[in-house]
């Protein structure tokens, strides 16, 4: 084994300085920044253009009459009428949704990642299934729903009925996104609490929880403004009606957003269809808050380390 | 007792110089040898923990093997060695904080006051309000100065009275008392990180435990930190039994009584296991230690 020699001799410019000032242009090197730049532009262009487009069909239909007057299946009336039974039923079906989610969500979620041996083969069973759970579309759930909620449970095209099925389906987000909460915890913060003598519910409760709650929220947050756009399953459980009535309760009929636009653009009546945009309007707006608000609770409850 | 106060005399000598500089250990060093310790005599005071032929598993894989020492009351117990030698594994053993790793398996004997710590019916909860512990990284709750020193107290249920005098008590153990007394209510984690350790030493002995664990206090802080935690530890030693993980052996010759230098084995299938070599008086473990291992790896032959 020969040594390598000890200085590899530079050969000796003649100008040392200049050698730095030619400076290229390197073909591959923005080439490839083009090519990333024009793949957010597409995506950014075509959402530009549906709410751009929404708008202006809806132009005429954005004021006070969306929310408070009701929809109607007549062309004499369609101008006075509004979406407001779709509005309250969005925010009845969402907030049962949200109770019925978060918790259990929440709670699977300290389970999986506080309490759960991932070494024993049924709880890797279980986060298996759940990220699974995450794949299943949509209309899987609505047929679940109509086949085992509304029909063997009898609870039948209600409220209940609609956001048992959305929190199902949300479920799944909830419990990924508070488990990556949770994971950033550093495990050192637990330590020191055990070592002061501490449960683990205490450490969980008092040290965990606090210092993930932002992420949490954030987690949810997005999981409903899932929930809320959602269309498919409820078509198969009893929302696409014309329901001239605020529900009045968890076994109320009800329609939702999503499933009141999609009766409105389906008519051949500009009326119909003009009303549909206004409407979308009001939805994409509903969700650009939800998802703004996600935003500023991670950005104001952050935790630098 | 004569000798305890001695010892603890020249300890508060030691403490005055904190960054007091230990020459490179070697032979010529006899004299400033253990200004902590080495004034016990022969079996010197109880064992408070003792560790019986104690091996620790991370699943198939025996980390540390058959270890058997005293840790002795009101001293402090050094454990030195290099990295991967089960310094920090058998610490962890002393107060079930190796529990929170599903893989971990102790086999042979741990016991505190004669109390078999791993006896099925030990609560390790119970066992933690009792041996305390300080980690490498300062590791304060993102909340108060307050709520971290009152945290422990308050989780443990201990009947403190006062719980603000309780925290103050606890701060000045901690000699941290005079730097934020005006500032009890702001975040922890504002603190420099000297006083993010003495902070979580202030937290740990607010609990009032008998020992303190101490997992390389010092690595992550600078001197004139660590000279002050060292000081701290000179002070703690009069009434908290202490065991402290370094990498530093100056460290360990200046805080400590009691030294026990570990080494990693390899076996014939080439897997390392860590093993107490020599527990000794730290002035004769630097100075002229038992073991050939020890003197190869205090001069710098090894390790």
């Amino acid at each position: 084994m020969t040594a390598p020699p000890a200085v590899l001799a530079a050969p000796a410019p003649s100008d040392p300085g200049a050698a730095l000032t030619r400076r290229r242009v390197r073909v591959g090197e923005t080439l490839f920044r083009l090519a990333l730049l024009s793949c957010l532009v597409v995506a950014f262009a075509f959402l530009v253009w549906i709410v751009a487009f929404a708008i202006y069909r809806g132009w005429d239909r954005l004021d006070a009459r969306l929310w408070e007057n009701m929809p109607t299946g007549r062309v004499s009336r369609i101008e006075g009428a509004g979406v407001q039974s779709a509005i309250t039923g969005t925010l009845w079906v969402i907030g049962t949704t949200a109770l019925i989610c978060l918790p259990i969500g929440i709670l699977a979620a300290i389970y999986l990642e506080e309490y759960a041996n991932n070494e024993r083969w049924y709880n890797r069973l279980l986060e298996l299934n759940i990220q699974n759970l995450a794949g299943v579309p949509s209309i899987i759930f609505g047929i679940l729903g109509l086949g085992v909620i509304a029909r063997a449970m009898g609870l039948g095209f209600t409220v209940l009925t609609a956001s048992l099925i959305l929190a199902l389906l949300v479920l799944p987000i909830v419990i990924i996104a508070t488990r990556e909460a949770i994971r950033a915890v550093p495990q050192s913060i637990r330590q020191a609490s055990y070592a002061l003598g501490a449960t683990r519910w205490q450490t969980i409760s008092r040290q965990v929880l606090p210092i993930a709650v932002p992420g949490i929220a954030t987690g949810s947050i997005l999981a409903l403004s899932r929930a809320i756009g959602e269309a498919a399953p409820l078509i198969m459980l009893g929302a696409v009606t014309y329901i001239t009535f605020n529900p009045n309760g968890l076994d109320s009929a009800y329609t939702v957003l999503p499933v009141q636009i999609f009766s409105l653009v389906i008519e051949a009546q500009a009326g119909f269809q003009r009303l549909g945009a206004a409407a979308i309007v009001l939805l994409l707006g509903l969700l650009l808050l939800m998802n703004s608000l996600a935003i500023v609770v991670r950005n104001r409850f952050q935790k630098r380390w | 007792m004569g000798n305890l106060q001695e010892g603890l005399d020249m300890i508060s000598i030691a403490s005055d110089r904190p960054t007091v500089r230990i020459a490179a250990p070697g032979a010529d060093r006899a004299g400033h040898a253990g200004t902590a310790g080495s004034t016990d005599g022969p079996g010197g005071p109880p064992a408070v923990v003792e560790l019986d032929r104690v091996s620790v598993f991370y699943g198939d894989h025996e980390a540390v093997r058959e270890t058997s020492m005293p840790i002795r009351q009101r001293r402090v117990t050094a454990l030195i060695g290099p990295s991967g030698c089960g310094k920090s594994t058998i610490l962890r053993t002393m107060n079930r904080m190796n529990d929170l790793i599903p893989s971990a398996r102790v086999t042979g004997r741990v016991s505190y006051h004669g109390q078999d710590l791993y006896a099925p019916e030990v609560d390790p909860i119970e066992v933690r309000r009792r041996i305390g512990m300080v980690f490498q990284k300062p590791n304060p709750f993102p909340k108060s100065i307050y709520d971290n020193v009152a945290y422990g107290p308050r989780v443990t249920g201990m009947k403190v009275g006062n719980m603000d005098d309780h925290v103050e008590q606890a701060l000045r153990g901690a000699a941290l008392w005079d730097e934020v007394k005006g500032k009890l209510r702001s975040n922890g984690l504002a603190l420099s990180g000297g006083q993010q350790q003495r902070l979580c030493i202030a937290r740990t002995i607010a609990v009032r435990p008998e020992v303190i664990l101490m997992d390389e206090p010092c690595s992550a802080l600078d001197p004139i930190a660590t000279g002050r935690i060292e000081e701290l530890m000179h002070e703690l030693a009069q009434h908290y039994t202490i065991v402290i993980v370094t990498h530093n052996m100056q460290q360990a010759a200046r805080v400590s009584h009691y030294t026990a230098f570990f080494t990693a084995e390899v076996d014939a299938a080439g897997v390392r296991h860590g093993k107490l070599v020599e527990l000794n008086d730290t002035g004769k473990l630097f100075t002229d230690p038992d073991d050939k291992r020890t003197e190869d790896y205090i001069t710098g032959r090894f390790g």
